[in-house]
């Protein structure tokens, strides 16, 4: 086996090909973001069942309006990409889901023993996957309820905000870790 | 060619969260509860790259300063990053690691997923009780940067050097401190089990 097949890779080249891709999008296009889309994904699908969220108008700067303030403000940005789903960064994150689909097909995956949970929350909350499920469920609310009262994730605030020196970058990182360290310390004090 | 883009990019970079180990919350779990800071050093040494070669691109010339896009600073930046900090804690997973690690076929990612749909919905909704509150007021000029960027409209926070320069060092920065972190710190858990 090849190191470059490694998984994870070394930190240096790792580090490298992570640094790469964030340049890449930056000088080509724009700085790469992720959670925006889980509130698009929710309005094409809000729109799907209620055509009267997301309409066309003439007065909002995107041109199109919503009857949800959220998505309505800006000038109507959430509901233009809604009303528009084949835009840059909805298919952005479409495409990073194929990317890692392939990636793991060719290393063969996440063990079949590893898809409910990590052998770390094994070790620490025991094997049944309904607790894994419904911790992954309050999670998932917290991070996506979190990233949009922030404005952004991991990805645009974390990686993107810190490599344009944004303020807003900083101050999101210092909240994030000076939970999520106490957090895990206390959570997960076995190896696994 | 936006959207060849948008494929090149997203595919290029869903990959490469596989490669460094981002889609398997052991590593990112393992990484917050400091026994294994292997995925940290990857990410800050990510992050200097990253900021390395935009600074040097903004300088000659080769990037675009209009391509930039520096979100605001709020209080509710803060509370968000803890809320986030707390869920990304618990699962493993951040929004962009969720869908990905989903896409590798793992169960518990598909129901974070999940639940980040309804919590993004849960946010849409109750928006109209944070929008005109101070939590949403922004501070420090907003869309700030550490200096001033040449061809930008962003406030700058210290005009000491231009913001290109402070830019290219707080790159080299985070190359460095990924450099010299070690492994482990967390010295009472010694007994690591090899990954997988």
């Amino acid at each position: 086996m090849t190191s470059w097949t490694q998984v994870p890779l070394s930190w240096k080249t790792g580090g490298l090909l992570l640094g790469l891709v964030f340049f890449a999008a930056v000088a080509l296009v724009k700085p790469i973001g992720v959670s925006t889309q889980f509130v698009v994904l929710d309005g094409i699908l809000w729109n799907a069942a209620d055509p009267t969220v997301v309409t066309p108008s003439e007065e909002a700067k995107s041109g199109y309006a919503s009857t949800n303030p959220y998505l309505d403000k800006s000038g109507g940005k959430y509901a233009a990409e809604i009303a528009n789903p084949l835009n840059y960064s909805f298919v952005l994150v479409i495409a990073m889901m194929a990317g890692a689909l392939i990636s793991a097909i060719l290393r063969g995956g996440a063990p079949n023993s590893e898809r409910a949970m990590p052998p770390v929350w094994r070790a620490n909350f025991g094997d049944a996957p309904w607790k894994r499920y419904v911790a992954a469920f309050g999670a998932g609310f917290l991070v996506l309820y979190g990233a949009r009262l922030a404005g952004g994730c991991t990805s645009g605030h974390m990686m993107s905000g810190m490599m344009q020196t944004a303020l807003s970058g900083y101050i999101f990182s210092a909240g994030a870790f000076l939970i999520a360290i106490p957090a895990a310390l206390y959570l997960f004090r076995k190896e696994g | 060619m936006q959207i060849l883009l948008a494929i090149l990019i997203g595919a290029a970079f869903g990959f490469v969260l596989d490669r460094v180990g981002a889609t398997n919350p052991n590593y990112i779990i393992k990484m917050l509860n400091l026994t294994d800071l292997h995925l940290m050093k990857t990410i800050l040494a990510g992050i200097g790259v990253a900021s390395i070669l935009m600074f040097a691109g903004l300088s000659i010339g080769l990037v675009d300063p209009g391509h930039l896009s520096v979100k605001a600073a709020y209080g509710g930046v803060f509370l968000g990053g803890i809320l986030l900090g707390l869920g990304f804690a618990i699962s493993g997973y951040c929004p962009g690691t969720g869908l990905t690690a989903m896409a590798t076929g793992r169960i518990d990612a598909l129901v974070f997923v999940i639940g980040g749909l309804v919590g993004a919905a849960a946010y849409m909704l109750t928006y109209s009780a944070f929008a005109g509150t101070a939590l949403l007021e922004e501070i420090a000029g907003g869309k700030s940067t550490l200096g001033p960027v040449s061809g930008t409209e962003y406030p700058a926070l210290l005009n000491v050097m231009p913001g290109e320069w402070l830019g290219l060092l707080v790159g080299l920065a985070f190359v460095l401190i990924a450099w010299v972190l070690p492994e482990r710190v967390d010295t009472r858990k010694r007994q690591a089990v090899p990954a997988e």
